[in-house]
């Protein structure tokens, strides 16, 4: 509501099957790393306090490499599909690789 | 606290105000015809939507509750950013590309784009609904919280100033002038807190965090069986004693004021240590230390009780780069102002008392979610069910998904989503510095700890201040306003149009949408006076998990199971609104709000998402597999 629906994307993505499935990929990884990190909080929260980079502590690292992760993992996840899309698309294979 | 209204943050923030409305209205005055007020979706460019993504998701939670949250708990404030940004996976890796190519106008849209059945479309609209209208309560809580020091007004005063000014930006130019006002919010948001952060780390740590920071005193007293009778050198008559939460408080009387003192042992030796308190009588009167509040018993509070550099103590240590004011605090002692509650004659007294802690346990979890000293399995539950919630949730806000078809293309959304994870991910880094600089900064209100990154900024000059306030009033504008449009689009496109079949005109819809704009933002006003002095960043957490329970199920399951019918995806959002509901009604907390015990709550859990999401997932797969005819089923998952 209160703006006009995009136009539809005039070409055919025939990457989309196989960026679906990166990007399942580049989520399941996360998520075990994530997962970690609630475990760890959760059950060890006193293992936290281990210092590892910098004088800081395991909490804030981890912490702030999440917050990195994302940043990283959502940057190779654009390149690699801007790569597929460019592949595919303009080749007009019609078939995904 | 009594706050004095600084003149130039008046006038910089109703300045900022003018700015605001103006805009919408020179947006307004550009799209005069139906066609033209709809048309700023799809044309955005994925920069300039991704900022506005950052605007739109860094809301009042972001910005004044995990900084409160992290200056009264530390970590554990920290983990709602950690938790905020990792859902921004699960959107970029999952959802964004694949909404964009269902979708239309709404989320709703994109449920139904293979089914065009009615049980959906009722179905998501109400969640849309219900999810907004969580989400807006926060925000609204945090605009009440920022007139106070700013404006000098009551809470009620800020909910009514922001649902009006948000009411004129929907209800004047939509989406249009919503995006830029997001836009513009987001960018000044992430410049000056990184502003705030690095006159911070430049200040440094000091055991006396601000020149005029106030002296607590500590007296000597009698005992006798266990009993204070009277106190050391000090014209202080002893008025009683009385036992909270394990800790002992003692009445001191001088010159017919009242105060409350904390009794500590340290190696052997009692002291009476001086705590702050709020007193509200019998009679329906508020004392701050005994004072009215007009006579300002109270004073900023929070600093560090000893630094250690490099092994020794030290009262200063000057600027310090990010790493070492991390790792300087782990090393130190902090002082915090934990709340007992008291009942005196009749009388419900809040005393906030010092309490020394070791940087090492301010820095990593335990002190305000319970998965250490005193925890249970149902407090480790909670917490990871807070953390699952926060996961899940972001890609199911109905506010955040429109945003996805504002831009040409999915390769539009998805970069977009990409500039926003940066923004936001580089913001949250800088929610640990805002909030621990205030932590050990001498400004916490103890009332209210949603004003943290406010106050650090006002201790460091006025002009921050003022520019700080505004940005943050224009925080909760940009998200309000988000969700606002959300919402209207949920009850005339998704209800009126879709649903009821009612023929409208283009024109009708704008109209229809401009009156669910003013009933929502109505709603929201009442609510987020009723709600006054709850942590913003709690609400919000809620309000993730009704998203999450809601939502998620029926997005991922349409996405990636072939066989999900529509009666499943209906039967799934339902489940999810009202288990997720529900749970929280029933909570610990909520019953804490209903003016009952924590214990009296039939459930030990105040996240209900570790229960409402996988029993949305169940749902959707049952009733999928039970109505299971060929013409129905989702064909196009993944497509």
């Amino acid at each position: 509501m209160l703006h006009e629906p995009a136009p539809a994307s005039p070409d055919k993505d025939y990457a989309c099957d196989r960026k679906a499935r990166l990007g399942l990929k580049l989520f399941w990884i996360y998520c075990i790393i994530y997962a970690g990190f609630v475990a760890l909080n959760t059950m060890a929260p006193k293992v936290m306090e281990a210092r590892v980079l910098f004088g800081m502590n395991l909490a804030a690292v981890y912490g702030f490499g999440l917050i990195l992760l994302a940043i990283g993992l959502g940057l190779a996840y654009n390149a690699l599909c801007t790569a597929f899309e460019d592949r595919v698309n303009n080749g007009q294979t019609g078939k995904e690789g | 606290m009594t706050y004095s209204p600084s003149p130039f943050a008046v006038v910089l923030f109703i300045s900022f105000v003018i700015f605001v409305i103006g805009l919408s209205s020179y947006l307004a005055r550009r799209t005069k015809t139906s066609k033209s007020y709809f048309a700023a979706g799809g044309t955005i460019h994925w920069g300039v939507n991704g900022i506005a993504f950052a605007g739109d998701y860094l809301s009042a939670a972001s910005f004044l509750g995990i900084c409160g949250l992290i200056a009264t708990a530390g970590y554990d404030g920290f983990l709602y950013s950690i938790g905020f940004l990792a859902g921004w996976i699960v959107a970029l890796f999952v959802v964004a590309e694949p909404m964009k190519r269902m979708g239309k106008y709404t989320f709703t849209d994109a449920l139904d784009a293979n089914f065009n059945y009615k049980g959906i479309q009722l179905m998501a609209a109400i969640s849309t609904l219900i999810v907004s209208i969580c989400y807006l309560v926060p925000q609204m809580v945090g605009a009440g919280v920022l007139v106070r020091p700013l404006l000098g007004l009551p809470h009620y005063a800020g909910v009514l100033m922001v649902g009006g000014i948000v009411i004129v930006i929907v209800a004047t130019a939509g989406m249009t002038s919503t995006t830029y006002v997001q836009f513009l919010k987001g960018g000044l948001l992430i410049v000056f807190s990184t502003v705030l952060v690095v006159l911070v780390l430049y200040r440094g740590l000091a055991t006396q965090p601000t020149p005029d920071y106030h002296e607590f005193k500590s007296l000597g007293p009698v005992m006798a069986d266990g009993v204070v009778v009277s106190v050391e050198d000090a014209p202080y008559t002893v008025e009683g004693q009385k036992e909270a939460g394990g800790e002992i408080f003692v009445k001191l009387s001088r010159e017919d004021v009242v105060t409350w003192w904390h009794l500590v042992e340290n190696q052997g030796e009692r002291r009476l240590e001086e705590a702050l308190s709020i007193t509200d009588t019998a009679a329906g009167g508020r004392l701050y230390n005994g004072l009215p509040q007009e006579e300002s018993g109270f004073y900023p509070v929070g600093h560090m009780k000893e630094i250690v550099v490099d092994g020794e103590s030290v009262e200063r240590t000057g600027p310090v780069g990010p790493f070492r004011f991390l790792s300087l605090i782990e090393d130190s002692t902090v002082v915090r102002f934990p709340k007992a509650v008291v009942m005196d004659d009749g009388n419900r007294v809040q005393v906030y008392y010092q309490k020394p802690t070791p940087g090492k346990e301010v820095m990593r979890p335990g002190l305000k979610f319970k998965v250490d000293k005193g925890s249970t399995f149902w407090t480790k539950l909670d917490f990871a069910s807070l953390m699952l919630a926060l996961f899940l949730g972001t890609s199911a806000l109905p506010h955040i998904l429109i945003r996805y078809y504002t831009v040409p293309s999915p390769k539009c959304a998805r970069k977009s989503t990409i500039v926003a994870i940066a923004a936001i991910g580089f913001f949250y880094i800088l929610t640990l510095y805002m909030g621990l600089g205030a932590m050990v900064g001498g400004v916490m209100d103890v009332e209210s700890n949603n004003m943290a990154a406010p106050l650090l900024a006002k201790s460091i000059g006025v002009t921050l201040f003022a520019v700080i306030c505004a940005v943050a009033f224009a925080t909760i504008l940009g998200t309000v306003s988000g969700l606002i449009v959300a919402a209207s689009g949920a009850v005339a496109h998704d209800l009126l149009d879709r649903y009821m079949g009612i023929g409208m005109s283009d024109r009708g819809k704008v109209l229809a949408g401009k009156i669910a704009a003013i009933a929502v933002g109505g709603l929201a006003i009442v609510l987020g006076i009723l709600f006054k002095g709850m942590n913003v960043s709690f609400l919000v957490g809620l309000a993730f998990a009704v998203a999450a329970s809601a939502n998620l199920p029926a997005i991922m399951m349409l996405l990636f199971w072939k066989r999900t019918t529509a009666k499943g995806v209906a039967a799934s959002i339902l489940v999810g609104v009202v288990s997720a509901m529900g749970l929280i009604l029933l909570s610990p907390s909520m019953f804490e709000r209903y003016g009952m015990t924590r214990d009296a709550a039939p459930i030990a859990l105040d996240q209900p998402g570790i229960i409402s999401i996988p029993l949305s997932f169940i749902t959707l797969i049952v009733v999928s597999l039970l109505t299971q005819k060929k013409s129905e089923t989702a064909v196009t998952a993944v497509q």
